[in-house]
């Protein structure tokens, strides 16, 4: 990972469309501007993490009956699938 | 041909229910060979890994409990599993099931979705702050009905 110190106002360039800069400090948040194209995807580490983790506990499931939803369906729920 | 599934054991599926995931899912990179199976019970579906048997999502389509769900998602992942028209573009939610089923979840904000044409696969993030991942099946149901 490169570790880079920047101060307020300065910024990052990464690869040819991708810039980052330091738009506020304040207390202990740094507040980054990003800016990007939009078909570079952008997300809070958190998310990634959150996903990827249940995702894990998602794969922990035992095979046996699912959970019969029943009458709480609305009709039509065969929607599309195989 | 033939595959070991979690849920079934030994089955028989057909060509049509293999879907490729180029970089597979979140946490699960190395996996890129699925295969689509109906659950036992509708409106469950099973994503069974052909390389570990072990390894199943239960999936559910997102629509059924919550008719106000929209995917926004990049268009890049669109892109990504071939730009499918809406007919061929299917959506599902993976589904987290806990000791009591009845608690059971779906992760809306990381959208599974098949380009069922091209049999392409991956896993995106929505981009609206709405949807998190665990949203609890039955309470979303029961508060639409």
């Amino acid at each position: 990972m490169l570790v880079l110190a920047r101060k307020l106002d300065q910024r990052i360039m990464i690869g040819d469309n991708v810039e980052i800069s330091v738009v506020e400090i304040k207390g202990d948040t740094v507040k980054l501007g990003i800016a990007a194209p939009r078909s570079v995807k952008v997300y809070r580490y958190e998310v990634y993490e959150a996903i990827q983790a249940e995702n894990i506990e998602a794969s922990r499931t035992p095979a046996g009956d699912l959970p019969d939803l029943g009458d709480l369906l609305p009709p039509d729920s065969g929607a599309k699938g195989s | 041909m033939t595959i070991d599934s979690k849920a079934f054991g030994r089955i028989s599926i057909e060509d049509k229910q293999l879907i490729r995931f180029p970089v597979g899912i979140f946490g699960f990179e190395d996996l890129r060979n699925f295969a689509l199976l109906d659950a036992q019970q509708a409106p469950f579906y099973w994503l069974q890994s052909l390389k570990d048997a072990q390894i199943a999502f239960v999936l559910i389509n997102p629509y059924v409990f919550r008719s106000d769900y929209v995917l926004d998602i990049p268009e890049d992942d669109v892109r990504a599993i071939g730009s499918p028209e809406a007919d061929d573009l299917l959506v599902f939610s993976i589904v987290t099931i806990p000791q009591d089923r009845r608690l059971m979840t779906a992760n809306l904000q990381g959208p599974i979705i098949i380009n069922r044409k091209e049999r392409l696969g991956r896993q995106s993030i929505s981009l609206s702050q709405k949807w998190n991942t665990r949203h609890v099946i039955l309470e979303e149901l029961q508060r639409g009905a």
